[in-house]
């Protein structure tokens, strides 16, 4: 059943990688007597990261040709897109008659878009005046497939300021001061509002059960078994939909339209079937599109969503917004190694919180589990590559073990499977108990940590653009910690859909341009950039070549 | 991945050599199809690509998620786009949880005839009949408990010989017992008066005035909590 061809199987496993499993179960008794190894110090990190973390890699990268923020260094994968032609022609469309007309309109369909929808209608904006518009289904996302957590700072021994603390140590003090003053600041209230919509976090004894992520000081981690994301984003998709918050699903935006004051004022979507165009006209437009894993950069397998392809970041930077950041990416230290047919799919982080730590081929822990991302990834790719420490699978891709039966040693029989349900899940289904033998895992594609820039109020630097979740820069700097995605959703979400209902109300839109995509092309052109890429994405393509190079392109 | 090893399914009846070791997904895309509808998240948490099936020679249909269940020889396939189904509308602060609003807003539970045939069709191996069961008798808790792993695909909905939108029922039961029978925990409450009557401001003002240095030095001496059983 396991993706990896016909050797012979024992609990999931080839024979040979058994072998190795097996220094893994020798030293589980001594490893779960000593205690995890000391986290690193931050030389300790700074050396693993410069050497072995993806983003230090200098020829990966390269300084952006166009635009506000021209110069800016990022992956190859995201400035090509960004130094990419419209899809829509700006003389071929007919922009005086408006086929909708709305005061608040919402890209996106995952939980920032989802939150700021609500509080957009919270603070007056009549229910029919917003619009939602989502490239695939509303919760088709990376919010629904977050599982370990979310971070407020609600307990005694914690406080908004620790909390802050951690988020700027792990973002190496490049992350926006204001902006995670916000996250840390609002954590609790929307832990509040999630309770009043429903939502069930786990609770022992009439408390939150609350644990460490990689990087922080306190236990302050919200969970939902490994289902956060899921609980979360099924209730708010739930609540828009209670409240009758229209929703356009498959219809994607091709370009953002400004006024003729340069402010935002809506965006040309097109129907993912019938390829037809809509043109919407909107007061306030709020950008809450996600990130970027769908570009494989570097060729790394990712977790993200089919629609991950960075197509808001794109828009927003034609439309004159600046991005920040763009050069860091997060690699999540465990994606799936084994089988092959998950390759890449997250491992969550909750299993190193609730016990389980990174193991060597020869059975050795190497890692402190609750590093800062960045450095736990490291650490991992240097113990594969640079110590030849590593398990090899049958289709060639390395890895180290995840050790999970240390969870029901550490917490009690049964403990993985209630608290790590759909962690169990995922592994059963292709013959493995994790409960019995442990994951082989290695870094995968996660987040995009830069992206647009925003203010404290999730204003973006073009007027009547907001923006909120993994789109927008700055809130993570160069690095995000566990459990500040979901809530970075929720408190600039929340931000921003009230700063859009706030300038709605007091503006009108004006008459409909494309006049800056005009410009991005004159610039594009003259920085001697080819035609032939053209931009938003859309969608990845995972059709194989040999399909495609015979294909005849009639319909 | 690709070892070689070949075998044969059917895509909406057209036979396709494919590799072993893939999921029904990557099988398709392989084959030359592109998804606009029917993949999602891509990792079994989203529930848009519902998939039934029919190996060579049974008589009986097969649900899946397409981004999680491998190929098998002489698999008939078909993705299924996600099908609509009416939900009720309501004000969760104004139901009464003692009384069964379960079955004032979806009365059609009633006509739930337990064949099991949702059970069956379940991805995630929940045992839907038994919480529909629950919900007539508007037990919360239980609904909760059996449902909490639902993705929402819809394949259960898709099959009920009674047209029971089982989906929509347990989320409102998780909603209503979430705000009834689950209290929010004092210490948040705590929390949330200490943030507006301002007592972190002064601390939150120093920090985000303060250098690299500074905050690198604060760093440093950061006291990293022993990780307890509970956290609390």
């Amino acid at each position: 059943m396991s993706g990896d061809g016909a050797a012979k199987q024992i609990g999931g496993y080839p024979a040979y990688m058994r072998e190795s499993i097996e220094r893994v179960e020798a030293t589980r008794k001594q490893r779960l007597q000593d205690g995890p190894p000391a986290p690193m110090s931050a030389d300790e990190r700074d050396e693993v990261l410069r050497e072995w973390h993806p983003d230090y890699k200098a020829d990966k990268k390269r300084d952006l040709a166009v635009g506000p923020s021209k110069g800016a260094r990022m992956p190859h994968e995201v400035a090509n897109l960004l130094e990419a032609y419209p899809l829509v022609d700006p003389a071929a469309i007919d922009l005086s008659k408006p086929d909708l007309d709305v005061q608040v309109l919402i890209l996106g369909g995952g939980g920032a878009a989802s939150v700021a929808a609500l509080f957009a209608r919270e603070e007056g904006i009549p229910t029919e005046d917003i619009l939602m518009v989502t490239k695939l289904r509303h919760g088709d996302c990376n919010s629904i497939m977050a599982q370990g957590g979310i971070q407020a700072a609600d307990r005694e021994p914690d406080s908004p300021a620790i909390h802050y603390l951690d988020v700027l140590g792990g973002g190496h003090y490049t992350n926006r001061p204001e902006l995670v003053r916000a996250l840390v600041s609002d954590g609790p209230m929307m832990i509040d509002w999630h309770e009043k919509l429903g939502v069930l976090y786990d609770k022992v004894d009439g408390r939150y059960l609350e644990a460490h992520g990689g990087g922080t000081s306190r236990m302050r981690m919200h969970s939902a078994k490994d289902y956060t994301g899921m609980e979360l984003m099924r209730v708010l998709r739930d609540e828009v939909r209670n409240v009758g918050i229209p929703v356009l699903e498959f219809a994607p935006a091709a370009e953002l339209l400004l006024d003729a004051n340069g402010h935002a004022a809506g965006a040309i979507l097109f129907n993912l079937e019938t390829e037809e165009m809509t043109i919407v006209r909107a007061r306030a437009t709020v950008l809450a599109t996600g990130g970027f894993g769908r570009l494989h950069i570097q060729g790394y397998p990712t977790t993200n969503h089919y629609g991950a392809t960075a197509d808001g970041l794109v828009l927003a930077y034609r439309a004159g917004a600046r991005i920040i950041d763009m050069d860091s990416v997060q690699y999540h230290p465990t994606g799936v190694a084994y089988p092959a047919a998950i390759l890449g799919q997250l491992a969550t982080e909750k299993l190193r919180n609730q016990g389980a730590e990174p193991i060597n081929a020869s059975g050795e822990s190497f890692v402190y589990p609750l590093e800062p991302r960045d450095v736990e990834a490291a650490a991992i790719i240097r113990e594969c590559y640079g110590r030849d420490n590593g398990v090899t699978t049958p289709s060639e891709i390395r890895g180290v073990w995840l050790d999970t039966p240390m969870i029901d040693a550490v917490h009690g029989p049964g403990t993985l499977k209630s608290r790590l349900a759909a962690m169990w899940m995922m592994w059963h289904r292709h013959g493995i108990d994790i409960t019995v033998d442990p994951a082989l895992v290695f870094p995968t594609l996660h987040y995009q940590n830069g992206g647009v820039e925003i203010d404290d109020e999730g204003r973006t630097g073009v007027p009547g653009l907001l923006a909120g979740g993994e789109v927008a820069g700055g809130v993570h700097g160069k690095n995000r910690l566990m459990g500040n995605s979901l809530l970075d959703y929720n408190v600039f979400g929340r931000r921003a859909g009230i700063s859009a209902a706030a300038w709605a109300k007091d503006h009108e839109a004006g008459e409909l341009s494309l006049a800056h995509v005009r410009g991005y092309v004159a610039g594009l052109r003259s920085a001697g950039i080819e035609p032939d890429r053209v931009a938003p994405m859309i969608l990845p393509d995972y059709r194989r070549e040999a399909v495609l190079a015979r294909r005849l392109d009639v319909l | 991945m690709d070892d070689g090893k070949r075998t044969q399914i059917y895509i909406m009846g057209k036979a396709y050599d494919v590799p072993v070791g893939i999921t029904i997904m990557d099988a398709m895309e392989y084959a030359g199809y592109r998804f606009t509808r029917g993949a999602g998240c891509r990792s079994g948490f989203c529930g848009a690509c519902g998939t039934v099936y029919r190996k060579e020679g049974e008589y009986r249909l097969e649900f899946a998620l397409a981004c999680q269940e491998m190929v098998e020889e002489g698999m008939h396939l078909t993705q299924l786009p996600f099908t609509p189904a009416p939900r009720a509308s309501y004000a969760l602060d104004e139901l009464d949880p003692s009384e069964n609003v379960l079955l004032q807003f979806y009365p059609e539970i009633a006509r739930c005839v337990s064949c099991n045939t949702c059970t069956k069709a379940c991805p995630q191996d929940i045992e839907v009949m038994d919480y529909i069961q629950a919900a007539l008798r508007g037990d919360l808790e239980r609904v909760t408990e059996l449902s909490f792993d639902c993705i929402q695909c819809g394949l259960c909905a898709m099959r009920c010989p009674a047209d029971i939108k089982h989906y929509h029922v347990a989320q409102m039961a998780r909603r209503l017992h979430g705000v009834s029978a689950s209290p929010e925990p004092e210490h948040l409450s705590v929390r949330m008066a200490e943030l507006s009557d301002g007592t972190y401001d002064a601390e939150l003002d120093e920090l985000v005035a303060m250098d690299v240095d500074g905050l690198k030095a604060r760093y440093a001496q950061r006291r990293i909590e022993p990780a307890s059983e509970e956290g609390s």
